[in-house]
């Protein structure tokens, strides 16, 4: 009834396919290059915040969002350190010796239950720290917030400020024309001041901005990495969202969604300035 | 009981040997053959071709991202349509950005996980003749090359291919006119992956139903090698997530050539044009995506990790470490990867506590990871590690699936992806924890596998010095787009010129670029390598790597039927390495039991072993 020809019963190949690769230089080897790449990657890192590394953070949540990235990196970047080195350490040290032979091991409840429960611990951790900032950046924007309309479309930022009234007038697709590139409504005495302006948003600094994005053609995404403010423009949605600015200066509006073969080039500019300044600017602006 | 199962094989064993009678014609052989084994080889070297294309396409697009605006006259003059004066138009950008995504995802990926080791090693490990449906598995085959030329065909249409990314979203994707490419291009794209999904979806259950029938006598369940148990998810995940795909991409052709509006909002102006649609959200599409475009990123990595578990165990010489929870922790992500989807749109403007939500999931899913990952280390420790290529890409997969794996809990955390969306930190992850780590599964098989396939071993040196330059090469190449990321660089820009906080980062794309030429150069020391073995390797003998599971022992490579001798029956689990007491330092799985009676009464099976049912 048993097939009497076994595998285990096979005489060994013709050629020896790992005659070296048994022997413990190998390990040697590998696991020298896997801590050496570990090691790469933090000491590069290191060197890499110098350079090449978040723009210095230029709005009030964006401070909350970089200790929340420091804070996870500095977990993550623990654990890949252990568990490389381990790695390398294993491989480095475990390579076959003639003559002898791995433990036959491979089950033990405890440490696997270890090594589930840990794990889960920390991302309770994570999981909470992240859910609290989450909430806090989108919590309700204050009455007093300084407001504006971003449009996006292929390939540039239409900004509107409500003017002197602070309303917005009404707006129809159906209007849009050249001349009147976010289709506003002529009858709508609450229009008549509006000012709208391409790739020019201006906003006061230490005063919480909000912003009704919208998008006229496909997805875009409004970035401003500054600010540590990402938020995507949907066709069919208005999307509100608010930060409060704390350094004046110039920034960049970068398209983060891909929208089509300009994508690369939608760039807006967000100026913060003081608020008289603004005032003064916008007052102008209304003639 | 006994009787009735011998005659049953008897039978078996009489119909394989008039089948094998009058010998197929070639065509019948190689080409449309029901044989899984063939079949498997098919997708394999199908997936290998397009890997090298996809790759080309790469190098093209790092090229520009390090130069952007240089002149290459070549280029220019081998691709007129794609370069004005030699330097690379951005339509042209876009779509070797799409394609080289669909491809390496879908048609390399997926292809030579699921279709190619699936084919080959869900039959042989389970001590099967061939799969459940061996015609449908042919056809499902025949449809991948149909696919792909539908695919490609899209360059050279009116408009050329696609440019709305490998994600594909609305209404970029939908309205003809927002984008070069979103013509003709974009149609044949749909159909071409409405051709693929319906070939997984034969593949799928095809899989599912040869490991729930067809299993040798004695294969329980908890004796499937990892390899099966892996793939089987895999396929459990492609049937109840590609038909979600397939339906999306034909809501899409509705929207585009119909005239419904399944992604399409009301006042939509492209171009100055209004069009007449309204009531769809372009956000459908993307819960449609993703909620196959997550489970697919796992039934890629999935079948990876059960390839490494296989080949950490054989060339370690040690058992895998934890087997009941390797199984529980492949069906935990399986099903949570579905739960999971919208970490992807984080920043689309979806509610608050929603984004809160798939945070949990998305962080819960680490969990299970994190288990594979100290079970991979554990069955090393006090291991006796042959370093052959195989074990290196096995080793190069558990080094780098740590890498990748570690920053999605920065991007799963929404205050952090606001910021690191769409940006190169985003690309790092996916490139090391899908692009590398899944292409060292599939090296670390077809080095390991490659014996079995063809009866000859691959060349060992030129198989080291491969994984030398291709681990050290993804490192140099992905690891650094982190920082690119850092600095806010968003991906699928055209050039990063543009922007003045990008300006800084010239060197480092320039570093980036060198590095994934190498890494591309160094491929073809497999190329090579692979077809020389093929025709110049060693002999390769039933069972080089003294391995235990069944398909080492079936002849290398196995006729068609698989077994030239009696079906295997199986007695034990498929991890006994280095059993004390037993005459070698393995017993393969058909070894009975009082074969390896143990002097000292130390465990024989294995806790996971036991017991012939399960
Ligand atoms: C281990 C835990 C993991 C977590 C927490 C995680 C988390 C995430 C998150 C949050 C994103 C969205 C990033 C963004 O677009 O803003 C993402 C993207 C991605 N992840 Fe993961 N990931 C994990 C593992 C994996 C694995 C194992 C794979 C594949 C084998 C994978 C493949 C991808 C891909 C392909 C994308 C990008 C898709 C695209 O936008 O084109 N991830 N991951
Ligand atoms: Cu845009
Ligand atoms: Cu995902």
């Amino acid at each position: 009834m048993q097939a009497e020809t076994r595998p285990g019963a096979d005489p060994r190949p013709a050629a020896d396919p790992q005659p070296e690769a048994e022997g413990r230089g190998w390990g040697l080897i590998t696991g020298v290059t896997v801590a050496l790449l570990a090691l790469g990657a933090l000491f590069t890192t290191l060197l890499a915040t110098g350079r090449w590394w978040l723009p210095p953070v230029a709005s009030a949540h964006g401070a909350e969002i970089d200790r929340l990235f420091y804070t996870i990196l500095v977990i993550i970047g623990t654990v890949f350190l252990l568990v490389q080195l381990t790695l390398a350490y294993f491989v480095l040290r475990f390579g076959s010796r003639p003559g002898t032979r791995a433990l036959h091991w491979h089950d033990n409840r405890r440490l696997e239950l270890l090594w589930t429960i840990i794990p889960a611990v920390i991302l309770v951790a994570l999981t909470t720290m992240g859910g609290l900032v989450w909430a806090r950046i989108h919590t309700a924007p204050p009455p007093d917030a300084f407001t504006v309309e971003v449009t996006a479309e292929q390939f540039g930022w239409w900004v509107r400020y409500p003017g002197p009234d602070g309303v917005f007038g009404r707006t129809g697709p159906g209007l849009i024309t050249r001349q009147n590139p976010l289709g506003l409504d002529p009858g709508d005495p609450l229009g008549g001041d509006d000012v709208v302006l391409l790739n020019d948003l201006r906003v006061p600094v230490e005063r919480p901005v909000r912003v009704f994005l919208r998008a006229k053609d496909v997805i875009h995404s409004f970035f401003v990495p500054e600010l540590r403010v990402k938020q995507d423009a949907v066709p069919g949605r208005t999307i509100e969202f608010w930060f409060t600015p704390t350094v004046r200066g110039e920034f960049e509006i970068a398209c983060a969604e891909l929208c089509g073969v300009g994508h690369f080039g939608m760039r807006g500019k967000l100026t913060v300035l003081s608020p008289d300044a603004l005032e003064a600017w916008l007052a102008e602006q209304g003639h | 009981m006994e009787a009735a199962i011998r005659s049953e094989r008897a039978a078996r064993g009489r119909e394989r040997a008039s089948r094998s009678h009058h010998e197929p014609s070639f065509v019948r052989k190689y080409i449309f053959s029901t044989d899984h084994k063939v079949i498997g080889i098919q997708y394999l070297l199908t997936s290998l071709f397009m890997a090298l294309v996809g790759g080309s396409m790469a190098m093209l697009v790092r090229l520009q991202l390090a130069w952007p605006g240089k002149a290459w006259p070549v280029l220019g003059a081998v691709f007129p349509d794609a370069f004005r004066d030699g330097v690379m138009r951005p339509d042209f950008y876009y779509a070797l950005v799409t394609m080289h995504g669909t491809i390496m995802v879908f048609f390399v990926l997926t292809t030579i996980l699921s279709g190619g080791f699936g084919n080959y090693l869900i039959p042989l490990q389970i001590g099967a003749g061939d799969m459940a449906f061996p015609v449908l598995n042919m056809v499902s085959y025949w449809l991948v090359p149909p696919a792909i030329i539908v695919l490609m065909a899209a360059f050279f249409v009116e408009g050329g291919a696609p440019g709305s990314g490998w994600t594909a979203y609305a209404p970029l994707s939908a309205v003809e006119g927002s984008a070069p490419g979103s013509g003709l291009g974009q149609t044949l794209w749909l159909i071409s992956l409405a051709l693929l999904m319906v070939s997984f979806l034969m593949g799928s259950l095809n899989y599912i139903t040869t490991v729930l029938n067809l299993r040798a006598r004695g294969m329980a369940m908890l004796r499937l090698p990892l390899t099966v148990w892996a793939l089987f998810v895999a396929a459990i995940l492609s049937l109840l997530s590609f038909p979600v795909l397939t339906a999306a991409a034909v809501m899409l052709l509705f929207d585009r050539h119909f005239g419904t509006s399944f992604f399409l909002p009301e006042g939509l102006v492209v171009g100055g044009r209004a069009l007449e649609v309204s009531g769809g959200d372009p956000l459908l599409w993307q819960h449609l995506f993703w909620f196959l475009g997550h489970p697919e990123v796992y039934i890629i990595i999935v079948p990876a990790m059960g390839i490494v578990s296989e080949v950490l165990a054989t060339h370690a010489r040690k058992p895998v470490f934890g087997y009941r929870f390797m199984v529980g922790s492949l069906m935990a992500i399986a099903f949570l990867s579905f739960l999971v989807w919208g970490h992807h749109m984080f920043t689309s403007g979806m509610h608050p506590l929603l984004g809160t939500a798939f945070m949990t999931t998305t962080l819960i899913i680490a969990v299970p990871s994190a288990v594979k990952t100290f079970n991979w280390l554990a069955t090393l420790w006090r291991a006796r590690i042959r370093f052959t290529s195989a074990m290196l890409f096995a080793i190069g997969f558990v080094s780098l699936f740590v890498t990748g794996g570690l920053t999605g809990m920065v991007l799963g955390s929404p205050a952090a992806n606001t910021y690191f969306h769409d940006t190169y930190f985003v690309v790092a992850h996916f490139h090391l924890v899908m692009g590398s780590a899944a292409l060292f599964g599939v090296f670390a098989g077809i080095y390991h596998w490659f014996p079995k396939m063809f009866g000859r071993l691959m060349n060992e040196g030129l198989g080291r010095l491969h994984f030398w330059l291709t681990f050290v090469g993804v490192y140099a190449t992905f690891f650094p787009m982190h920082f690119l990321g850092a600095a806010g660089m968003m991906r699928r820009v055209f050039s990063p010129q543009v922007y003045g906080f990008l300006q800084q980062l010239e060197p480092l794309n320039v570093a980036i670029t060198a590095s994934a030429l190498g890494l591309g150069l160094a491929q073809f020391l497999f190329v090579y390598n692979f077809g020389y073995s093929l025709f110049r390797g060693a002999r390769a003998g039933r069972n080089p790597w003294q391995a235990t599971t069944l398909e080492w022992y079936a002849p290398s490579p196995p006729p068609h039927g698989n077994w030239d001798e009696a079906p295997p029956v199986v007695h034990r689990w498929p991890y006994d390495y280095s059993l004390p007491g037993a005459g070698e330092d393995f017993v393969p799985q058909t070894a009975p039991e009082p074969a390896v009676v143990l002097a000292g009464g130390a465990p024989a099976g294995g806790a996971a072993g036991g017991g012939e049912g399960a």
